[in-house]
């Protein structure tokens, strides 16, 4: 009970800070937008299709998706960084809530906010040629929470060890475009060189862009691993295991700071 | 129930080499104003951080309103409340949301949350701004919401740590108002930390640390009386024959600070006409003060207080070794 309060409180607190900063927003999309309609319309024209029917701005859609969840989930964790910075953090420290619920608040909070991102990318659907049905989006949630989830708690966890914002950041830009691009969010992961390839299916985004991929564009799995052609849930299964590992390393740390 | 609301025995920090806090006990009555006195770096922060659970002791036991600061640290929250040297708000939230938020974490029961939140803000004046964002509120107004923040769910002891650090004389009067008056109100334990000497004189008991040892423990009037004397400081054409003549004739110790002399003698009042007629080197000024703090300060460890110059470099080595220790 006193967890679940907890875990409110922080989420709460987060949701706050995020509608009163709701200008942030318009920043955040912006570059998910710019990958919709002016990287992927330039580039489709000469590309040909890359599936039945798929364009290369309809292939990269349920990339941008993911990669807006991504991005933004990963990227809260500096709130963790910042409370430390302007002293909020002790407030939370000395408070009689556990640390487990502490992470756990955070990790939800950036879930949220980087859910409703995914979203707005997500009715920009028909603009792209794509139709959704209730059917399908609802079931992309799931799927966009789950990846959310565990980047949040990536950042969370990253968040514990560096105690500047500007490193932060720093460590973020070095992680996260890296992870992005090595996901197959603008290319189809067939063929690649073998060193990328293996870096691709190092990196847990990988699992985590296919899926949402495969439900928007209703088209089968896409790639394969050791000679296993990884179905929807295996995918599934690859960022749950991924993200449980995360967030249970960033609730030890977190528990372990003085 | 003990007798006593803070009980500390033997406690012991150390960061790598360094022992911040070294053999400190020490107990701490219901309704106490308890003050700890010493410069920056002698450990005060860290036996706080300890006692609020902030940092695990290397040895020794505190208890905290009987509760184990190390076993059951969920209670100790919740029997405390803490205002910090730096400030601990969220600024991008109003006043009225960091305390809801305060609310929320410990507990306080929903049905008496927003009397409770608006009886708080009214005592320290902040609720005709419970809607502004707290970047935009001055340095009292702050502390003064630390206040109100760390005094909602009623805590058995009020943890006060430099509370008025950096603030005007002005307010830092004001903030002691409050503090005083809360006493009063709501019969709370103050265990503050101070390194000015006007507020440790607030308190009903002191404790003097210094390199993380207490070195004495009183209430401020008997600390002072173990100075005894009057201080005088004299000021004169020729500071080091007037030593001179000092010292022999009135067998006394003369210590020089700046371009002033300071001894002291038993009954100061008689002696400072006597020896104005008697003393044959000009004299440019001279003055006569009862024993403060500081001088107790500097009887105990041979040091001023505001020596800070060695003190903040042994400050900054307790915060790099806390970190290294962090990794």
């Amino acid at each position: 009970m006193n967890n679940l309060r907890g875990i409110y409180t922080i989420w709460y607190r987060d949701i706050i800070r995020f509608w009163r900063d709701r200008m942030r927003l318009v920043g955040a999309i912006t570059l998910p937008l710019l990958f919709l309609f002016v990287f992927g319309p330039g580039l489709s024209t000469r590309m040909g299709l890359l599936g039945p029917g798929i364009d290369f701005a309809k292939f990269i859609f349920p990339g941008i998706i993911g990669m807006t969840v991504l991005m933004s989930s990963f990227m809260a964790g500096v709130s963790v960084v910042w409370d430390r910075e302007y002293g909020f953090l002790r407030e939370v420290l000395v408070a009689p809530i556990s640390r487990v619920s502490v992470v756990i608040g955070k990790a939800l909070g950036a879930a949220t906010v980087a859910l409703l991102q995914g979203m707005i990318i997500m009715l920009f659907a028909p603009l792209i040629g794509i139709s959704l049905s209730v059917g399908t989006m609802l079931a992309l949630l799931p799927l966009m929470f789950l990846l959310a989830i565990s980047m949040g708690s990536l950042g969370v966890l990253l968040a514990t060890y560096i105690r500047s914002i500007e490193a932060f950041q720093a460590v973020m830009q070095m992680l996260m475009f890296p992870m992005v691009f090595l996901s197959g969010v603008f290319f189809p992961l067939e063929g690649l060189p073998s060193w990328m390839d293996v870096l691709v299916k190092l990196n847990p985004a990988t699992y985590g862009i296919a899926p949402i991929r495969q439900v928007v564009l209703g088209v089968p799995p896409e790639f394969s691993v050791l000679g296993h052609t990884m179905t929807l849930w295996e995918n599934i299964t690859v960022v749950a295991v991924v993200g449980t590992v995360v967030i249970l390393m960033a609730m030890w740390s977190f528990g372990h700071q003085e | 129930m003990t007798d006593y609301i803070i009980e500390v025995e033997n406690l012991v920090k150390k960061f790598g080499d360094l022992i911040a806090v070294n053999d400190i006990s020490f107990k701490v009555a219901h309704g106490e104003i308890f003050g700890f006195l010493g410069p920056n770096g002698a450990g005060k922060t860290t036996t706080i951080n300890i006692l609020c659970t902030l940092l695990r002791p290397t040895s020794g036991q505190a208890t905290i309103n009987g509760f184990d600061v190390v076993h059951q640290q969920s209670q100790v929250r919740q029997s405390i409340g803490l205002v910090f040297q730096d400030p601990s708000l969220d600024e991008r939230l109003s006043g009225l949301q960091n305390m809801r938020f305060h609310a929320l974490v410990y507990n306080v029961p929903a049905l008496v949350r927003e009397q409770r939140i608006e009886e708080m803000l009214r005592m320290m004046q902040l609720w005709d701004k419970r809607h502004h964002e707290v970047r935009t509120y001055s340095g009292g107004m702050k502390r003064r919401l630390e206040l109100a923040r760390g005094l909602l769910h009623r805590p058995k002891v009020l943890f006060l740590d430099e509370p008025t650090l950096g603030l005007d004389p002005q307010t830092r009067n004001r903030i002691w108002e409050y503090i005083l008056d809360l006493r009063q109100r709501e019969g709370v334990t103050i265990f503050l930390t101070t390194h000015y000497m006007d507020e440790a004189q607030k308190a009903d008991r002191l404790a003097v640390i210094d390199y993380g040892r207490l070195i004495a423990m009183d209430t401020p009037e008997k600390l002072k009386r173990m100075v005894g004397k009057d201080i005088i400081s004299v000021k004169t054409a020729d500071n080091d024959n007037a030593a001179e003549v000092i010292r022999l004739r009135y067998q006394t110790e003369i210590r020089r600070d700046g371009n002033e002399l300071i001894f002291s003698v038993t009954n100061g009042e008689e002696f400072l006409p006597k020896f104005i007629r008697a003393f044959d080197i000009k004299i440019q000024s001279i003055s006569l003060r009862r024993p403060s703090l500081d001088d107790v300060f500097l009887k105990l460890t041979g040091r001023e207080i505001r020596q800070e110059d060695v003190r903040s470099t042994f400050k900054a080595m307790v915060r790099q070794y806390g970190r290294r220790q962090r990794r």
